[in-house]
């Protein structure tokens, strides 16, 4: 699964880790964090995040 | 300085640092302060401390006017050490039972810098707090500049507490926008292009947010340089501009030289963009300041730079500038890349390298020349100069 950077503040989310303390389970792909979660560091929305290369 | 009533019963208590002249790689050629708030009222509230260094003058301006046991809340707006090195002596006056405020991330950045068992208190994006005639609102202001930063706003006299954003590094004698010239907008320039111009996207954002929820400013206090009081729109206008890094008809040449043959280069083009009635500003990187550059490079549609190939590299000085560039991510440019070289020459091909990676299109692959340049180089300058204005002129900028 793929790990995806904040383009505001550069957290990278990945996907093993997920992220527990905003409710998202270690294992959950990207695409399927809802919509309304915000990056746990700086709060940009889903869309302000990239794909890591 | 001694501490300055701003309005009835609140007062700024911060403090002058007049002969810091690099802030953290940052020139500040004027100094800088340290603002903090006291604000008396059934509880009296404390926004923010000062460096380190000054704890002790912070802590006699405050005691000036009250006694620091007398503080019942002290608000953390930003965790960076300029504002919070003296919350472990303030801390300690003021009583470590009592609540400390900042945002989520403000607790979490300030459990990473000083090992106290403080009693934070991380409040909610618009969490009011009644302190008896005053109702304070906590703005959360993510990544302006910091995780943790954020705005308390006071309602009833409609002061904006803004932590970093909105100041200068500027010390002087005064207090407010009134009392300085009109040069106090090239201070806060220079700070908008040297910490803030990479998170503009949000800025957008967070000024859109304050037009929506219709709020009113009478005075915006930041944590360092003067307060604006007199037309506080003034400066949310030049942050509206700013942020939209729309360039203006401006070239930027920036570059080294060993030999001075990448700066007969330099001036060479500097002619041929000044020839085609374009405005450009050559700076020499050993002559001036990173942070000036920025300023420069902030509102330019062009940016131009000319390094000599040092042992098969750039120029040290260049790498250093294009470094600190590239993190402050500026947006809408051209590039145009220059140098002359002894026998190897990759120092344009590194250049234009760094310009892809900015996303900073370029004019083409540059121009390099082996040694010293002869009149035909020269002559090939000055039309590469004229090539670059007409682009300029041409950009609907």
């Amino acid at each position: 699964m793929d790990k995806y950077v904040c383009s505001i503040c550069g957290y990278v989310y990945d996907p093993k880790q997920g992220d527990p303390d905003n409710d998202i389970q270690p294992g959950t792909a990207f695409k399927d964090i809802p919509d309304g979660w915000n990056c746990p560091v700086c709060g940009a929305s889903k869309d302000e995040f990239v794909k890591e290369e | 300085m001694k501490p300055k009533e701003i309005k009835k019963g609140i007062f700024q208590v911060g403090v002058t640092d007049w002969n810091i002249r690099d802030f953290h790689g940052y020139s500040t050629e004027s100094g800088t302060t340290y603002n903090a708030f006291l604000i008396l009222d059934e509880k009296n509230v404390l926004i923010d401390t000062v460096k380190k260094e000054f704890s002790d003058q912070l802590i006699d301006n405050i005691k000036s006017i009250i006694p620091l046991e007398k503080i019942d809340i002290v608000i953390s707006n930003h965790t960076e050490m300029d504002h919070s090195g003296s919350l472990p002596a303030v801390m300690h006056r003021v009583g470590e039972n009592k609540p400390l405020y900042c945002s989520k991330m403000g607790e979490k950045n300030l459990s990473l810098h000083y090992q106290k068992n403080w009693q934070f208190h991380p409040v909610q994006p618009n969490e009011t707090l009644n302190t008896g005639r005053y109702t304070l609102t906590f703005l959360e202001t993510r990544m302006l500049h910091w995780p943790d930063s954020m705005f308390t706003y006071l309602n009833e006299e409609k002061i904006l507490f803004s932590s970093d954003a909105f100041g200068q590094h500027y010390a002087s004698q005064y207090l407010f926008d009134d009392q300085v010239e009109d040069k106090i907008m090239d201070y806060a320039k220079k700070y908008y292009a040297n910490i803030l111009l990479l998170y503009s996207p949000l800025v957008q954002k967070l000024l859109k947010q304050v037009t929506d929820i219709g709020l009113q400013i009478n005075m915006i206090c930041p944590d360092h340089g003067i307060i604006w009081r007199k037309d506080p729109n003034r400066i949310i206008k030049a942050y509206h501009q700013w942020s939209l890094q729309k360039p203006i008809k401006k070239a930027v040449l920036i570059y080294d030289t060993m030999w001075h043959s990448t700066e007969t280069m330099a001036e060479h083009i500097v002619q041929g963009i000044a020839d085609t009635g374009t405005e450009v500003i050559p700076m020499h990187l050993r002559k001036c300041h990173r942070s000036d550059i920025m300023t420069e490079v902030f509102d330019a549609k062009a940016i131009i730079i000319g390094s000599p190939t040092l042992n098969n590299g750039l120029y040290p000085t260049i790498s250093d500038l294009i470094t600190y560039m590239k993190g402050l991510k500026p947006k809408n440019k051209i590039g145009a890349a220059f140098g002359s070289y002894g026998w190897s020459g990759e120092a344009v091909a590194l250049i234009n390298q760094e310009f892809d990676a900015m996303k900073i299109s370029r004019v083409d692959d540059g121009l390099k020349i082996q040694f010293v340049p002869d009149k035909k180089v020269l002559d090939q300058c000055s039309e590469y100069g004229q090539k670059i204005g007409q682009l300029i002129q041409k950009e609907d900028a």
